[in-house]
């Protein structure tokens, strides 16, 4: 087998072979790579931790974006009890644009999952072979002179130093998806924060709700109104023929009833406009 | 024969096992010089499954280089023509 994967081998081999050259006693590099290996481990173990954190911020999002879209249908049907189609079908309209972003995250949140497992496998493996490595170092620097250990490291290395950018590379790609979920989620922090989406904290009301808050109270204050006019007895058949009889009985008393400021008012601009200010200022 | 694919681990492979992936090697050779993903996608998925179904896997705690690299299962063409560039830095992330 030649061909591509025959140089990709080549270069990757290069490449991870740049990290490891430096020392001039081999059994000072034995050590120095066993640090190096510690540290990559703990950056995978961060990594794991960072991606998993993630996932779980889309998980509460998405939890969010469930609840309010439970939350539109069941305006879309209140919408729709009292009559109001055009409030029913805004409220349909978000929930299919929540709908889309729900499915986005579905797949992010798969996306995320792979990744956290396998980063979780390479965790393991990288921790399997850096346990053989050190076995190996402490065996080497027992058992060989300086100038034999040479070729043993070099044996060591080699497969210690592949894994090692196996896994740095891992860890960068999930650095990067990780990076691209988080600037997507805050996109969708930023729609809750605008009030386009259900606010956790109660505070803010969107549109919809206050529209139907206000039909609702409306509602309540008629029929609370009609069952206080049947309790008095005289009911609206009563109150009717009074009203009426009112701007029957004669037209100057009609406008003095409701509202004494309006008559004297009404007077003065047609009687004695000029009058009531003189009379004021002089007595 | 070890084979490693990136982001899973490595396989032992016989050198007949090897030989039958040429023909996979060519396909993916030709996606990335095409720039054809979808086919970059399906050859890789065959070649890696031929490599796991013909290959025993290498414990995790054996040391040992690998002779041939394989790209992972999802490579996106830009990141295997990383993979072919020699220019870049080292691959083990400076801590």
């Amino acid at each position: 087998m030649s061909g591509i994967f025959q140089r990709i081998s080549l270069i990757f081999r290069a490449k991870t072979d740049k990290a490891l050259d430096k020392m001039e006693d081999p059994r000072q590099t034995l050590d120095y790579s066993y640090q190096r290996q510690l540290e990559l481990l703990q950056k995978v173990r961060r990594g794991v931790a960072d991606v998993a954190t993630s996932r779980k911020r889309v998980e509460l999002q998405a939890t969010q974006l469930n609840s309010q879209a439970d939350k539109l249908t069941a305006q879309a049907q209140k919408a729709l009890e009292v009559g109001r189609e055009d409030l029913a079908r805004e409220a349909l309209t978000r929930r299919s644009g929540l709908q889309q972003q729900l499915t986005d995250l579905q797949a992010q949140h798969a996306q995320l999952q792979g990744e956290e497992e396998k980063l979780t496998r390479a965790s393991q493996r990288l921790q399997a072979k850096v346990d053989a490595f050190r076995t190996r170092k402490e065996t080497i620097k027992a058992t060989y002179s300086a100038a034999e250990a040479q070729t043993r490291i070099n044996e060591a290395f080699s497969g210690i130093s592949e894994e090692m950018g196996d896994v740095g590379m891992a860890i960068q790609r999930a650095e990067d998806k990780t990076a691209q979920m988080q600037a997507r989620a805050g996109a969708i922090d930023e729609l809750l924060a605008s009030g386009a989406l259900d606010d956790p904290t109660g505070t803010a009301k969107d549109d919809i709700t206050l529209e139907l808050e206000a039909l609702a109270s409306t509602s309540d204050v008629e029929s609370e109104l009609a069952s206080m006019k049947a309790a008095l007895g005289t009911g609206p058949s009563a109150a009717a023929p009074a009203l009426g009889s009112q701007p029957a009985s004669g037209q100057p008393v009609a406008p003095a009833a409701p509202g004494q400021y309006q008559a004297p008012l009404a007077q003065n601009n047609y009687e004695a406009p000029p009058a009531q200010p003189n009379q004021g200022d002089l007595r | 024969m070890i084979v490693r694919i990136l982001n899973e681990g490595q396989w032992d492979l016989s050198d007949d096992a090897v030989n039958q992936l040429n023909s996979l090697d060519d396909m993916v050779e030709q996606a990335v010089a095409t720039g054809d993903q979808q086919q970059l996608a399906e050859a890789l998925h065959s070649l890696l499954e031929q490599v796991r179904s013909s290959g025993r896997p290498v414990p995790d705690d054996q040391l040992s280089d690998s002779d041939l690299i394989l790209p992972a299962a999802d490579a996106t063409l830009d990141e295997i023509r990383e993979l072919l560039s020699g220019a870049d830095e080292g691959l083990v992330p400076n801590l």
